[in-house]
């Protein structure tokens, strides 16, 4: 089966019940395998004027308790970051899935990248945390995505699928399970306002039709959910709370492998160099080298660096200019590699054993 | 169960924001008085509204409210209504927010026909920002960022409802109070899109620029021009000129095409 067919199909085992998107190569595959699929399940699916509106329409329909998400690359994801940021605000679980293409701008549409990493994180105004998952298997294309609906409704908050065109369109054999577990969202409880968090900092959802009546707004509101944009504790405490809600449970969440813990040289992989990694490790067949494959790279689990203790460089390849191993340089004393490439094609074992061979 | 329009205000956040003398509170008044006549249930009912002084109306309702981002409050709407065509939609939406910004949503919820009311406040300006020109703005009147006149022609929003799709469209003033609620009644009773266009009095940041300083100003104004549109087609039939200042009000297309989003 295609990546992204799998996506689709790891979305209907969740339950995704409303689908709003619009056509972007690599992407498309999610929609149409959709279009296909959701209204034979009595279920919607709704192609959009653009990607604003398909984000728009993703947080209406979660509001009404619809397990919702959309499918975009690269423009369609920058279009996108006014009304992320909105759903992180009015704590909307949703879910995107980000087909990552080369780019600045149109870029090369058919070809992959990894280039929108920082984008996800940082993409939308103001401070705030996101949970974003890496696949690098079309196995992993499915459970993943039913992992990103459940994040989402567990923490109240947009989480991003960030696939590439390498595993979007790669066709694998993959076990689809005759059910997946789902972690429902949590009701709003009785006595309790719609923005005013239980113990682990997230708000039950008070879904619209219930009787209870919210009124949701991206300014900056109280407990209540009011409007309250001048006063400085209402909108430090909520925007901390907001990024508290999910730093604070990193370690819980983190999805990595460890591999050779001991190793001197280590590989830090999310997407398409995972698989280049395995096929190296499997050529030299020794246990020199090892490797933390993450597969999610939001939170980011720097608690995962330090299990390496004899590490004496973390080596980053990825389809960018180097975004996540900038991320792992802050997070360790550790001398890091970054070994970037770009134009479309993922990395090879020459490549990778090359940029080893500096520190044998 | 019948409800009074008391019943579907939010009490505990009134005091609202609105200037002395603003029309938002008429429409929103005239809204609420159609909602009640409907007898629809208070928690049956989503109000989705853009950004905007007349979309801060979405706030003040004790219903289950959306207030979005600037322009898309239809994209939103559409995604409630879609997920759940059981929810009365009804969207509160400003010149600005609708036409300029939100243009291709507009058009494009218009052309879906889906089931919702569309309430749009036409202050003819940018009220919240200060007083910039909006697409609406009538050529030659003055604004923040059209001090010597706007020189752009102002989009009919009723006629480019009607246009691109929609099942209802009619156009009323803050003046025409009793239109203006008969117009929002016909138009949430009907399936599909209804738009319903208010002229409505912005005296801080339009009148103050445009020689009707008061709010009893601009409903002079609006008494005075509007132009009845069956009135406006007999003149036009005999070839009678239509003053500039004079706009038509009135129902623009009510139809009955397929629609989206109605409930089984
Ligand atoms: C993306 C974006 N651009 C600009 C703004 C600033 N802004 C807020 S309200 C507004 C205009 C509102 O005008 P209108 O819709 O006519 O509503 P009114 O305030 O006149 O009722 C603008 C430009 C914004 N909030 N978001
Ligand atoms: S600026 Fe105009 S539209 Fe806004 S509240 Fe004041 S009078 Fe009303």
């Amino acid at each position: 089966m295609q990546g992204n067919y799998a996506c689709a199909e790891g979305a209907l085992a969740a339950g995704c019940d409303f689908f709003g998107g619009y056509p972007i190569t690599p992407s498309t595959e999610v929609a149409e395998q959709m279009a296909l699929r959701l209204p034979k399940m009595e279920r919607t699916f709704i192609q959009m004027e653009d990607e604003i509106a398909s984000i728009s329409a993703v947080i209406g329909a979660s509001w009404t308790g619809a397990r919702a998400m959309t499918a975009t690359s690269g423009p369609g994801f920058s279009l996108m970051m006014e009304n992320l940021g909105y759903a992180v605000m009015t704590e909307t679980p949703l879910v995107v899935v980000n087909i990552q293409r080369g780019g600045p701008s149109t870029g090369q549409p058919t070809m992959s990248a990894q280039g929108d990493m920082m984008q996800c994180r940082y993409g939308s105004h103001g401070d705030y945390s996101i949970i974003a998952l890496t696949p690098s298997t079309v196995q992993e294309m499915f459970d993943l995505t039913v992992k990103a609906f459940n994040l989402a409704d567990r923490f109240r908050c947009p989480v991003f699928l960030m696939s590439d065109e390498t595993i979007g369109h790669m066709r694998e054999k993959i076990t689809i399970p005759d059910s997946v577990e789902i972690i429902p969202r949590k009701p709003l409880k009785e006595g309790m306002l719609p923005f005013e968090p239980e113990e682990d900092g997230v708000p039950g959802f008070p879904e619209f039709g219930k009787g209870y009546r919210t009124h949701v707004t991206g300014l900056t509101h109280d407990t209540r959910g009011y409007p309250d944009a001048t006063d400085c504790t209402v909108h430090a405490d909520l925007v901390q709370r907001l990024r508290d809600k999910i730093e604070s449970k990193k370690e819980e969440i983190a999805d990595f492998d460890l591999v050779n813990t001991s190793a001197e040289i280590v590989f830090v992989t999310y997407g398409p160099a995972t698989r280049t990694v395995r096929q190296l490790m499997k050529e030299r067949d020794d246990i020199l080298i090892g490797h933390l494959n993450m597969r999610m790279v939001w939170p980011f689990p720097d608690h995962a660096l330090a299990e390496f203790a004899n590490a004496k460089v973390f080596i980053v390849p990825e389809m960018n200019l180097g975004q996540i191993a900038g991320e792992v340089k802050k997070n360790t004393n550790v001398p890091v590699l970054s070994v970037p490439k770009i134009g479309g094609e993922m990395h090879t074992p020459d490549e990778l054993m090359k940029a080893m061979e500096e520190y044998l | 169960m019948s409800s009074k329009i008391k019943d579907w205000l939010r009490q505990d956040r009134l005091p609202h924001i609105y200037c002395t003398g603003c029309g938002n509170g008429t429409v929103i008044n005239c809204t609420l008085s159609a909602v009640t006549q409907m007898g629809w249930e208070i928690d049956d009912t989503v109000f989705v509204s853009g950004i905007g002084c007349s979309s801060r109306a979405s706030g003040y309702i004790s219903t289950d409210s959306l207030h979005t981002t600037h322009g898309r409050a239809l994209a939103f709407a559409t995604g409630v209504k879609m997920a759940k065509p059981e929810l009365n939609v009804v969207v509160f939406t400003g010149d600005g927010d609708l036409s300029a910004i939100g243009g291709n949503h507009f058009i494009h919820a218009c052309r879906r026909n889906i089931d919702m009311t569309v309430i749009c406040i036409n202050n003819m300006i940018y009220g919240m920002t200060g007083g910039q020109g909006s697409p609406c703005t009538p050529e030659g009147k003055y604004s923040t960022t059209t001090p010597y006149g706007a020189h752009e022609p102002a989009f009919d929003l009723a006629e480019l409802a009607a246009a691109a799709g929609a099942n209802y469209s009619a156009r009323w003033t803050a003046y025409h109070v009793k239109q203006l609620s008969d117009a929002i009644k016909t138009g949430l009773e009907k399936p599909g899109l209804s738009f319903i266009e208010s002229i409505t009095q912005c005296p801080t940041s339009y009148g103050r620029r445009n020689k009707l300083r008061t709010a009893s100003d601009m409903l002079e104004y609006m008494r005075t021009n509007a132009l009845l549109l069956s009135k406006k087609r007999r003149m036009e039939e005999i070839g009678e000129e239509i003053p500039a200042e004079r706009f038509t009000v009135g129902e623009f297309v009510n139809r009955n095409k397929p629609a989206m989003g109605v409930p089984k």
